[in-house]
């Protein structure tokens, strides 16, 4: 039932191209950058496969300055340290890990709203991190953002047609007012907010629609690829379902790419098909959606996992948690070695201190740990000293099992 | 079902809903400054404030046409009712309601003449001083917030220069100008208005930086909006707020300020005009005899400069957003 109603891009290329607006910026703007024209064809052609990201060996390190008049840099932040990810088009990847792991940053520095300290991100062919600004200006309008907060991602003294007029005018989409208005209409009935919203302000609508009024900012350009950064931890869990679910909505209306950040692992899971975890500035595994819920690789993921409360409470009683010791270590001054040996309650001597693990594919996973294998295997048992394996209290050493009577005559 | 459809059941059942509640539906948006201008109405100390500003500055524009006597008009000597040599300074009486000043002039109708001299310093030496710290303190904001390695040096530039003026107690720097360029009305006007500049520098970057800093800043940059139509349409607009709030509170000190120039004897040298801060001198002497003529002036500074405070910090509250419901 394709009647084309919402298929906002088409129609937004159709008034975008006779209306005359040589800005660069249209999907036919190859980006100029020669050396990186091995994909052969470019453009915003959705149903192409492939990959439409490809991050390799991305850095981001801010400097840490001291000083009073003359600043002295003392270290360096290092947020995201040697990322390498490639999101295929049409799919969803999803971002997980603890706050301050550099999450965040990885998905700025893709957009380069961040500047990247070293690495290549390559969009559709096109390498942006050599980009120049303007060439890079008009790249955005095929890459959006949708941010955590909505209420603060909105300008306050912008009415939702200005805030959503913003983007078209910046790219020259549209031909006039009406033609502007026509595409805007379009979108916000695609993000389902009703057409009166178009003179309102961010503070007269409740957490969800601003967050609805976010999305369709992103969406009013016709996009490829959307980042979308916890996009609904702000939100009522009773609001999360129904943003979640328009964003899955819209990827099957419109084939958009998505890497969505996000700590709520089910959020994660419902929504992407490759997800990575990120432990301390870098990607510790990568697996397809399901695989990593159900057999995680990487201790840190493990660890992650048995977080993850089970709706059966005989279950829930009975598994395995895994508590990790310690905080997360200072990303201005990341362990040396394996970034995780200092809580992992699988590390062992020597390797996991000296040698940085790469990732590596085992399966379809692709898994940054020297020993994965032989602690999925169970041939390495976790030790106690360094983390500790809770255990529900008032229980013995099998969990889950009512300790038999231990002397005659006393009562079970 | 295509979410096609879903969504536009969606938004169908959204403005039926919108038309139902037709008022809402008819409404417009209320953006901040409007509703910063409701909360204000409801706020007494933005009427009483207001309401002062008002008859002061109606009594300054209409006032010196009504005074029942000139201004410089010495009718007390001439009628031989002030003797101030001899001490003898009348007070209040019904033809002069106010008394008359040790020359003998219409005590009212000076002070009523002065509001006019008062309102015009404080004004244009406020909007002296808002124009050329805004300015540099717009261009540091923007350079500092979003113009990059080559911004943040222009940025530690003007701003070592605005600290230059903030190292000075302002009142000194107010005289050593007002001394400098020669005692004059003009002088008055830019030794107070260059003592608020770097306040008003100060106070919009570091706002500016603020913003820029600001979830919708990096939206917008996203969005690929141009980093000059970013600075003038979001960042500036959302750090005149405070700016605001300081001119009307900078109002009040730009009028005292004038008043201690005057009184220093650094105003107006032309006597012929009577100004607030020269009458609170000139009563300076018969403090002792007649100390009304000293009370006067004063009050009416004073009365002046609450009204701007008042409204000052009501706009302050309205214009919060942490107040906001």
């Amino acid at each position: 039932m394709t009647d084309g109603n919402v298929s906002v891009p088409s129609e937004r290329d159709e008034n975008s191209e006779p209306g005359g607006n040589s800005e660069p910026g249209g999907n036919s703007e190859p980006g100029g950058n020669g050396e990186h024209g091995g994909n052969g064809e470019r453009g915003g052609n959705s149903e192409r496969g492939g990959n439409l990201v490809e991050v390799r060996d991305l850095k981001v390190h801010f400097p840490i300055s001291r000083g009073v008049i003359f600043d002295r840099v003392v270290g360096h932040v290092k947020a995201v340290d040697g990322v390498d990810l490639s999101i295929p088009r049409g799919k969803t990847y999803g971002l997980v890990g603890e706050s301050g792991c550099g999450k965040s940053t990885l998905g700025r520095a893709l957009l380069q709203l961040t500047p990247p300290t070293s690495g290549q991100v390559t969009f559709d062919g096109v390498e942006l991190t050599t980009l120049p600004p303007n060439k890079m200006r008009s790249m955005r309008r095929r890459m959006q953002m949708i941010f955590q907060d909505p209420m603060s991602s909105l300008d306050p003294r912008q009415n939702v047609e200005s805030i959503l007029v913003e983007g078209l005018q910046a790219h020259g989409i549209g031909a006039d007012r009406n033609a502007r208005r026509e595409i805007i209409t379009k979108t916000l009935d695609a993000v389902g907010l009703p057409k009166w919203a178009l003179s309102r302000y961010p503070h007269e609508f409740s957490g969800g629609q601003r967050q609805r009024i976010g999305i369709a900012r992103a969406l009013v350009l016709g996009p490829d690829l959307i980042v979308a950064d916890e996009p609904v931890s702000a939100l009522d869990v009773s609001i999360q379902a129904q943003v979640v679910n328009l964003l899955d909505e819209l990827q099957a209306e419109l084939g958009l790419t998505y890497l969505v950040i996000a700590h709520d692992l089910a959020v994660v899971r419902h929504i992407s098909d490759t997800i990575g975890v990120m432990y301390l500035g870098a990607l510790v595994e990568e697996a397809p959606g399901d695989r990593l819920y159900r057999a995680p690789l990487h201790p840190y993921t493990r660890a992650l996992m048995s977080a993850v409360p089970v709706p059966d409470p005989e279950v829930e009683d009975r598994r395995e948690r895994i508590l990790l010791a310690g905080d997360l270590p200072s990303p201005a001054n990341p362990p040396t070695g394996c970034r995780f040996h200092t809580r992992c309650p699988w590390a062992q001597p020597t390797r996991c201190a000296d040698e940085r693990p790469v990732l590596r594919q085992i399966g379809d996973s692709r898994v940054a740990c020297h020993f994965a294998e032989p602690i999925a295997s169970g041939e390495l048992r976790p030790h106690k000293v360094t983390a500790q394996l809770t255990r529900p209290e008032d229980e013995g050493e099998t969990p889950g099992v009512v300790s038999a009577p231990s002397e005659p005559g006393s009562f079970v | 079902m295509t979410i096609t459809e879903r969504a536009r059941k969606k938004a169908e059942k959204l403005d039926r809903l919108g038309e139902l509640s037709a008022a809402r539906d008819e409404e417009r948006g209320v953006s901040l400054w409007q509703e910063a201008f409701r909360r204000l109405r409801r706020n007494p100390a933005a009427i009483v404030g207001t309401v002062v500003l008002g008859l002061f500055v109606l009594v300054s524009i209409v006032g010196p046409m009504l005074v029942p006597y000139g201004p410089t008009d010495t009718i007390g000597i001439r009628e031989g009712l002030v003797k101030s040599g001899q001490g003898i300074i009348p007070g209040s009486s019904a033809d002069h309601w106010l008394g008359f000043d040790h020359q003998g002039r219409d005590e009212f109708s000076r002070l009523i003449v002065g509001a006019r001299q008062t309102l015009l310093v404080g004004v244009v030496s406020t909007l002296i001083g808002l124009a050329i710290g805004a300015l540099i303190g717009g261009v540091a904001g923007a350079a500092a917030g979003l113009g990059g390695r080559w911004g943040r040096w222009l940025d530690t530039g003007l701003m070592r220069i605005v600290d230059m003026l903030l190292a000075l107690p302002s009142l000194l720097l107010a005289v050593s100008i007002a001394a400098l360029l020669g005692a004059s009305l003009t002088t008055v006007m830019i030794a107070v208005g260059v003592v608020s500049v770097p306040v008003f520098a100060r106070l919009l970057r570091g706002s500016m930086i603020a913003q820029s800093n600001s979830d919708y800043v990096l939206a917008a940059t996203s969005l690929g909006v141009r980093r000059s139509k970013i600075a003038l349409s979001h960042v500036l607009p959302n750090s005149l707020a405070p700016v605001i709030v300081q001119a009307t509170l900078t109002l009040a000190t730009a009028i005292i300020e004038a008043a201690a120039l005057s009184f220093l004897g650094l105003g107006n040298p032309d006597s012929a005009v009577p100004e607030w801060g020269v009458m609170l001198a000139d009563a300076q002497p018969y403090l002792g005899i007649r100390p009304a003529l000293a009370i006067y002036p004063a009050v009416a500074i004073i009365i002046t400069a609450l009204g701007f405070t008042l409204l000052g910090e009501a706009m302050r509250e309205a214009l919060d957003p942490k107040l906001r419901k």
